[in-house]
């Protein structure tokens, strides 16, 4: 890639830095904790999935009672370890036993460190075949689909039903979009379970259910096949149940999930140390299953003026691929977001714009960057809105974006309705045709407005992770380093699920899977 | 000449023409068939010479139209009357002016959804952040500190954390109503606040998609607001509320 910009290469490699310790310093937090979430998660890989006589999952069932009576510190693998070696029943039975008051495994609690982790291997191999054979069908796609040099349309549906969603999905799959991405139900993030089964009342979106991962998944299967192009599904690997989420979409072959290391904790009010601890699970799972992860930097520009803190979505972009590093994630997989958002009444705005999206992309060369439209000035003027979606849509495809968001007309009124994404699509190919190779046509005067404002955002980038590597992350939140939103390390929901880890702590399916990507990333 | 019309009509290039366009999909493959279906619709509607300027399959099993037309409806301005609220409501920056000329310290919002209701959709529509549909949560007002409990926080601990926190309006959330539940649940909250003799230390404010003012009021709260109704609704309910009441104002 043609170096546009003339960045300054030891400000991007201090930069790298920086986000390397601010990493290093969390990892090692990171490593002496677990959550409720994480060992729910270590559940749904021994398979167990399902639902109690009173609608609550069993994972759930299982983790309450090892919370209350047992001690969840020491992992739940050590508690499956002796029932499985026990009872020889699956993990499965031995759920539904647990939530049905036919069994205690709390007197396992005392015991010393399980030595028969081995048994569990099995039921593990199992939902790892699954995930290999969602991989394989996920690549031989890829491979069958026409390549482009445009960046992928990826587009929203959130009817809060999810047969209603499906044939939203198929339209805007016929109408040209590369990926579909399912809205969640508003205040999914905060339920501490994963509900279950197809669902056909959400509120402002659909809940993620594993059941309607997979009705989407097979609609886009069968419109994949018609089109004879692969169409992606996203969902949303966030919230309270973060790395849950992430399996379920291993298992069932969804080919993006947004995950961010910040996002919960700064807009939905979750505790940091949770999702810290929750997202390294959730990413480890992700760059196994050859998932993208998207990360949310765009909403830091919701709430902080777009201009003036343009350097925190660079910031945060370095501090998120750190993270991923750590989560032995490839940089094809590293969704790093950003958005199109700066006030449409100052001038130069759209040079502005081009010149954050072109440093994201001469910065991170080999990430599927993911750009987000306008959203916070637009205002109900749909006619207008059109246009600031173009010109979102030209600097998407002139600087070489990978994940285009498509920004709707109607975005501040409801949530799109058929049409709306029709259109958006329509004018989003156009462009796409028309500057298909016009970044590649033109290049910045050295001492223009887009190179220099590409230099001062770096510069200052710099600048903020340099304070942060000196604070630490947690301090970092509570100063309301990103978007202007103060939060504590001991406060927001989800807190008490957060455990520091017994000596005797097992997590038998996290050391496979760490080992398993050290090989592959050796194999590279 | 003779005295201007007080009845009008939409205009396009002449008065009187009642010239509009409008577009919707249809839940049908693109045809002629389609086209008539639009056309007729729009007939229907009340648009004469229904012209379809534009059509387009949405799928195979949707498609879309963009029509113009004349509206052959007329309204006479002299009989129209502005539907009035029962308070002023504000932007999100209206009420953060009106906080800051007013008040002397930052206005304190505890929230929750109570009882055994765990769905917290609604209180974080008003209180998150992110808030809903474009509208800023209270969190991201300036001037408000904003605390949201959560789902199934029982009456008595949501009084407890509103004394502690020095609440000056409290927010219950209610989205499950199967038996009257919430009713119950509300009743027992406005009980609690009169047995503690706490009534009048808080503006008291409802909200869920069965809740309305009406009801709110029944039960002995101060306002109730249903569907699409925003933070700002609620805030400039309650900031207009408090300063009437001459709480935290300045002197």
């Amino acid at each position: 890639m043609l170096n546009k910009l003339n960045l300054n290469q030891e400000t991007i490699q201090g930069c790298r830095k920086y986000a390397k310790d601010i990493a290093d310093q969390m990892q090692r937090f990171i490593d002496r904790h677990t959550t409720v979430a994480v060992e729910r998660t270590v559940l749904r890989l021994l398979g167990i999935d399902g639902i109690d006589d009173f609608g609550r999952p069993l994972v759930n069932a299982l983790i309450d009672h090892i919370v209350k009576q047992g001690d969840l510190s020491k992992g739940i693998s050590h508690y499956l370890g002796y029932a499985v070696h026990d009872t020889e029943e699956t993990p499965q039975e031995i759920a539904r036993r647990v939530a049905n008051q036919k069994l205690d495994l709390s007197i396992y609690k005392d015991l010393e460190r399980c030595p028969y982790l081995e048994e569990l291997m099995p039921f593990f191999e199992k939902t790892l075949a699954r995930v290999d054979a969602m991989k394989k069908i996920r690549s031989t796609w890829i491979e069958k689909t026409p390549k482009k040099t445009t960046p992928n349309k990826y587009v929203i549906v959130a009817t809060g039903n999810i047969y209603e969603d499906i044939k939203q999905a198929i339209s805007a799959a016929k109408k040209g979009a590369d990926i579909i991405a399912v809205i969640r139900s508003t205040g999914q993030s905060l339920l501490d379970y994963v509900p279950f089964g197809p669902t056909t009342e959400g509120f402002g979106g659909t809940y993620a259910t594993q059941e309607n991962f997979r009705l989407m998944r097979e609609a886009l299967d069968q419109v994949s096949e018609e089109e004879g192009r692969y169409v992606k599904l996203v969902n949303y690997a966030s919230g309270l149940c973060m790395p849950e989420i992430a399996a379920m979409g291993a298992i069932e072959r969804l080919d993006m999930m947004l995950n961010d290391s910040l996002y919960g904790i700064i807009f939905r009010d979750i505790n940091p140390k949770r999702t810290l601890i929750d997202q390294y699970f959730s990413r480890v799972l992700s760059s196994h299953a050859e998932i993208i992860i998207n990360t949310g930097e765009d909403n830091y520009l919701t709430t902080s003026d777009a201009f003036d803190h343009a350097h925190t979505v660079l910031a945060s972009q370095f501090i998120n691929e750190q993270f991923a590093k750590k989560a032995g994630m490839k940089e094809s997989l590293m969704g790093l977001g950003h958005a199109y958002e700066i006030d449409p009444n100052m001038e130069n705005s759209f040079l502005y714009e081009l010149a954050q999206a072109e440093m994201a992309r001469e910065i991170f060369p080999h990430a599927p960057l993911k750009y987000m439209p306008p959203t916070k000035h637009m205002t109900g003027d749909i006619f207008k809105g059109c246009v600031q979606d173009a010109l979102f849509n030209i600097t998407a495809v002139s600087t070489h974006q990978s994940i285009h968001l498509l920004g709707m007309m109607t975005e501040a009124i409801h949530t799109p309705f058929m049409s709306d994404r029709a259109m958006a699509l329509n004018i989003a190919s156009y462009i796409e045709k028309a500057f298909k190779d016009f970044g590649d046509d033109v290049l910045y005067r050295p001492d223009g407005i887009i190179v220099k404002r590409a230099h001062d955002v770096l510069h200052h980038a710099h600048q903020l992770l340099s304070e942060i590597k000196e604070e630490g992350l947690f301090k970092a939140l509570e100063k309301g380093r990103f978007a202007e939103i103060s939060r504590k390390e001991d406060g927001g929901k989800g807190l008490s699920g957060v455990y520091l880890k017994h000596d005797n702590y097992e997590n038998p399916i996290l050391d496979l899977l760490k080992k398993r990507l050290k090989e592959g990333s050796h194999e590279r | 000449m003779s005295a201007k019309s007080t009845w009008i009509r939409p205009y396009g290039d002449t008065e009187n023409d009642g010239k509009v366009q409008l577009s919707f999909s249809l839940p049908m493959p693109l045809g002629t068939l389609g086209e008539e279906a639009a056309k007729k619709i729009a007939l229907q509607m009340g648009i004469h010479d229904p012209a379809v300027v534009h059509a387009e399959a949405l799928s195979d099993t949707f498609s879309f139209y963009i029509i113009y037309g004349r509206a052959e409806h007329q309204v006479d301005m002299t009989t129209l009357h502005a539907v009035e609220t029962g308070h002023h409501v504000m932007t999100k920056e209206e009420i953060e002016t009106f906080i800051e000329t007013h008040f002397q310290e930052p206005l304190v919002f505890v929230g929750a959804s109570t009882g055994t209701d765990a769905h917290t959709v609604g209180i974080d529509a008003i209180m998150n952040m992110k808030g809903y549909n474009g509208n800023y949560g209270l969190e991201r007002y300036k001037g408000i500190k904003a605390y949201n409990l959560g789902g199934q926080v029982d009456n008595e601990v949501l009084l407890e954390k509103a004394i502690e926190l020095h609440a000056d309006v409290i927010l219950i959330s209610q989205t499950v109503t199967q038996k009257d539940v919430h009713i119950e649940n509300l009743t027992q909250f406005i009980e609690l606040l009169e047995a503690e003799n706490k009534r009048q230390d808080f503006v008291v404010i409802i909200g869920g998609p069965r809740i309305h003012h009406g009801l709110a009021k029944e039960l002995g709260y101060d306002a109730g607001f249903g569907p699409k109704k925003y933070a700002f609704d609620v805030a400039s309910f309650a900031v207009e509320l408090l300063y009437s009441r001459g709480v935290k104002i300045k002197k």
